[in-house]
């Protein structure tokens, strides 16, 4: 397969004249593709990090009478594009469960937008993804990543999603990377004519 | 001494590094903040400090530190505040982070459909 990623673990730097960073943030559930799509577009082998808060406990162990701290960990991949000289954007492959929209906005506050990854045959899982997404305001697009020859049309898909008609749907192949590369542009674009609107009526 | 299987988890060793602070919250950096290095190592610094140092000759993202460091972003935070503070680093902030909230504008947005459409 075609791609630009560094198989040997180098680190490849940045070039001196880069100085805006971009998040767009891949949301799925686990195995769906997030990482493979990451790694098909990323200039650099996908890298992987964490984050950790300790809140007062939410939700759980309230049971001693002492007021609990919980610590929330979860673990992201991402990987980099350089769109020109000075624009760098980074992509991040984000789980979809419940405990890492505690992070949502301490990491990806100012995220141009995200791409829900989908997997047709577990549809359910995205549900929660979607629904926090419209709740954070972050605008989004979903793709239907197709390991073989897709079983329902994207119709059905979007019903089934119960998705808004001005949400784009599309389908993919994370493993390809103009597949990639063509879900960041739909994404994109969704972006730019969502600008043009708000730039239109002010 | 013996070792328990805890020794390898890691509480401690965040609190060593960072000198016991805890809270990145008031910290103003983004994961794609690019840090620049603006000085050479002195003698007598963390290790932690010297290493990135080390790695921010060229432009380098909060999150690619973390990831490099092993260590979580906001501890990675704290020791770029200590940088940032003494001037070992400089900071390019996102335009994105000032838009927070709100979608961006075309003409920005135009300039990544490019570069996309150029990859």
């Amino acid at each position: 397969m075609d791609s630009a990623i560094s198989e040997t673990g180098e680190r490849l730097p940045l070039a001196d004249t880069a100085t805006d960073g971009l998040k767009i943030v891949i949301v799925g559930g686990f195995g769906v593709g997030k990482t493979t799509m990451v790694r098909s577009v990323s200039e650099i082998r996908p890298l992987s990090t964490e984050e950790t808060m300790t809140q007062a406990g939410i939700g759980v162990d309230h049971t001693r009478g002492v007021q609990a701290k919980t610590t929330t960990t979860v673990a992201f991949d991402f990987g980099r594009i350089s769109l020109d000289e000075q624009l760098i954007l980074y992509l991040f492959g984000a789980p979809g469960q419940e405990r890492f929209w505690f992070l949502w906005d301490s990491l990806f506050s100012g995220t141009l937008g995200a791409v829900v990854l989908v997997d047709a045959r577990r549809l359910a899982e995205s549900w929660y993804a979607i629904d926090r997404l419209e709740h954070h305001g972050t605008p989004f697009i979903v793709a239907r990543n197709n390991f073989g020859p897709p079983k329902h049309s994207l119709d059905d898909v979007r019903a089934a999603l119960d998705l808004d008609g001005e949400v784009p749907l599309v389908d993919c192949d994370a493993r390809d990377r103009d597949s990639s590369k063509q879900v960041l542009i739909s994404l994109v674009d969704h972006l730019y004519t969502l600008s043009k609107v708000r730039e239109g009526a002010s | 001494m013996t070792r328990s299987a805890l020794d390898g988890e890691d509480p401690d060793r965040l609190y060593t590094v960072t000198g016991g602070r805890s809270s990145a919250d008031d910290i103003d950096l983004d994961l794609v903040t690019l840090i620049v290095r603006e000085s050479e190592p002195s003698a007598g610094m963390q290790s932690e400090h010297v290493k990135i140092l080390g790695i921010t000759g060229k432009p380098t993202s909060v999150v690619e530190l973390s990831a490099e460091l092993a260590l979580p972003v906001s501890v990675t935070k704290i020791l770029l505040a200590d940088l940032l503070a003494t001037g070992k680093v400089s900071a390019r902030h996102p335009s994105s982070a000032q838009a927070a909230g709100r979608t961006s504008d075309s003409e920005f947005l135009k300039k990544v459909l490019v570069g996309l459409r150029n990859l």
